[in-house]
């Protein structure tokens, strides 16, 4: 008989060897390094508190709207206008749809096929990620928080490579910002449970304008480790 | 049932031998060795060998730049339509190992958009001497290492050299400049290997890729039987 809060799913979906492409990204942190704004772990720490608070707090509050059951057309609509930058809009589609694959071949389920089959080339990962929960049999909780773990998680590992930053120096980053992460979950949920009545307007739709400006510039890199 | 599923929705999940719409996809076959060996070059002489007679593409794993996928492009060894790159954030091995999404996604939109086709080769990036290919990307792999790289690289193994379908010697032209021995190379790989195949190659002789190219074709033959 099935736990009534299945927990070791999420360990599955949250762990970072998950096949879904995310090692080729580095969340905007090589344009940061690039431009020398991410030097070690103290700005690598305000890099990631600043993502988490504006992208990780959308792409929490989207996986947690999906994984209530929320339209994902609708969200995905919704991600695209929070989105500006037509490179991560790019970037986020590609990472979608290689978490959809990774989703469809671990818990099969008809919402994720009827998404892929709207989405071909993929829909936001965010919106794939709470989609990916429900499948797995887990909440809006647990999805908000792998999409907010995931938006520091990618910069600081892909730091560790860029800068050959301290590994421990790295996580401790992570650990620092935990408190703060239980914070964007629970107001992640919070936004996701009046998308019902609201629509996807109750979204949180904080932007940072360096990480689109940045990643703009980015993509344009003629030699560069990260494809974002 | 995992498999009847994914016949069953929009786009395959895993290497499952036919696509969506029921036709057998291409056979893939993935190049790695380290760096310098002689992998792309392998690649342009296999396209240049191969063009006339089969419906190919390949895809790049560049570590960190496109010179791979613009050096094939530079030769016109296929058109640029043919050619795709992916971008492996610092880790070849995990782009055809670990985490083969984007590698998939790469094979499955070639066949989309230029298919059919018969083969599309997968070149790795450049890497050490683990690097090897999931089966969940490729049919069969070729390891290529180069006699410059030291005589020793057979006795010394390791994944990519006692478990490829095909092992290449590479550059066999350089081995009396670099003291290499060609016979014990050739002994230690049959020990390390047998009955797994060795071709020792020189892409400045005549003969060229011949030997790999005629291994492909039983490949390829044998893929579509």
């Amino acid at each position: 008989m099935a736990s009534a809060t299945p927990r070791a799913a999420l360990l599955v979906l949250a762990d970072g060897r998950f096949p879904a492409g995310g090692h080729a990204h580095s969340g905007g942190a090589e344009a940061a390094v690039g431009a020398g704004r991410i030097t070690g772990a103290s700005t690598l720490e305000d890099f990631c508190r600043g993502r988490l608070h504006t992208t990780g707090q959308v792409s929490s509050a989207l996986a947690a709207a999906a994984a209530l059951g929320a339209d994902p057309v609708l969200l995905d609509e919704a991600a695209d206008a929070r989105t500006p930058s037509p490179a991560l809009r790019s970037a986020a589609r590609r990472l979608g749809r290689q978490l959809m694959r990774a989703a469809r071949g671990t818990w099969p389920s008809a919402e994720l096929d009827a998404l892929a089959g709207r989405f071909p080339k993929g829909a936001h990962q965010p919106v794939v990620l709470g989609l990916t929960a429900r499948a797995a049999g887990l909440g809006p909780a647990d999805a908000a928080y792998c999409a907010a773990y995931e938006s520091v998680s990618g910069p600081a590992t892909a730091t560790v490579r860029l800068l050959g930053l301290d590994p421990f120096d790295a996580t401790r980053v992570l650990a620092r910002l935990a408190p703060e992460l239980d914070r964007v979950a629970d107001r992640a949920v919070e936004a996701a449970r009046r998308v019902a009545d609201e629509g996807s307007d109750a979204l949180p739709a904080a932007s940072a304008p360096l990480l689109e400006t940045d990643a703009e510039a980015h993509a344009t890199w003629p030699v560069r480790l990260f494809a974002s | 049932m995992h498999l009847d599923h994914a016949h069953g929705g929009p786009g395959a999940v895993s290497a499952d031998a036919r696509r969506p719409d029921g036709t057998r996809r291409a056979l893939r076959i993935g190049l790695g060795g380290p760096v310098g060996s002689g992998k792309t070059a392998t690649v342009a002489a296999l396209c240049r060998a191969l063009r006339d007679e089969v419906s190919l593409a390949v895809v790049t794993n560049d570590i960190y730049t496109r010179e791979d996928a613009e050096f094939l492009l530079r030769e016109a060894v296929l058109p640029p339509e043919r050619i795709t790159a992916v971008e492996t954030g610092a880790c070849p091995h995990t782009a055809i190992r670990d985490d083969i999404s984007a590698n998939l996604e790469a094979v499955e939109d070639l066949e989309d958009e230029v298919g059919p086709l018969d083969l599309v080769l997968v070149e790795s990036g450049g890497d050490n001497l683990t690097a090897t290919f999931s089966r969940g990307l490729v049919d069969a792999q070729i390891f290529v290492i180069d006699v410059a790289g030291g005589d020793d690289i057979p006795r010394k193994g390791g994944p990519g050299v006692t478990t490829a379908d095909l092992l290449v010697v590479n550059k066999t032209d350089l081995a009396p400049y670099v003291g290499s021995d060609l016979g014990r190379m050739a002994a230690d790989a049959e020990a390390q290997r047998a009955p797994l195949p060795v071709v020792f190659q020189s892409l400045r002789s005549e003969e060229g890729v011949a030997g790999v190219a005629g291994w492909v074709r039983e490949r390829l033959a044998a893929w579509t039987a």
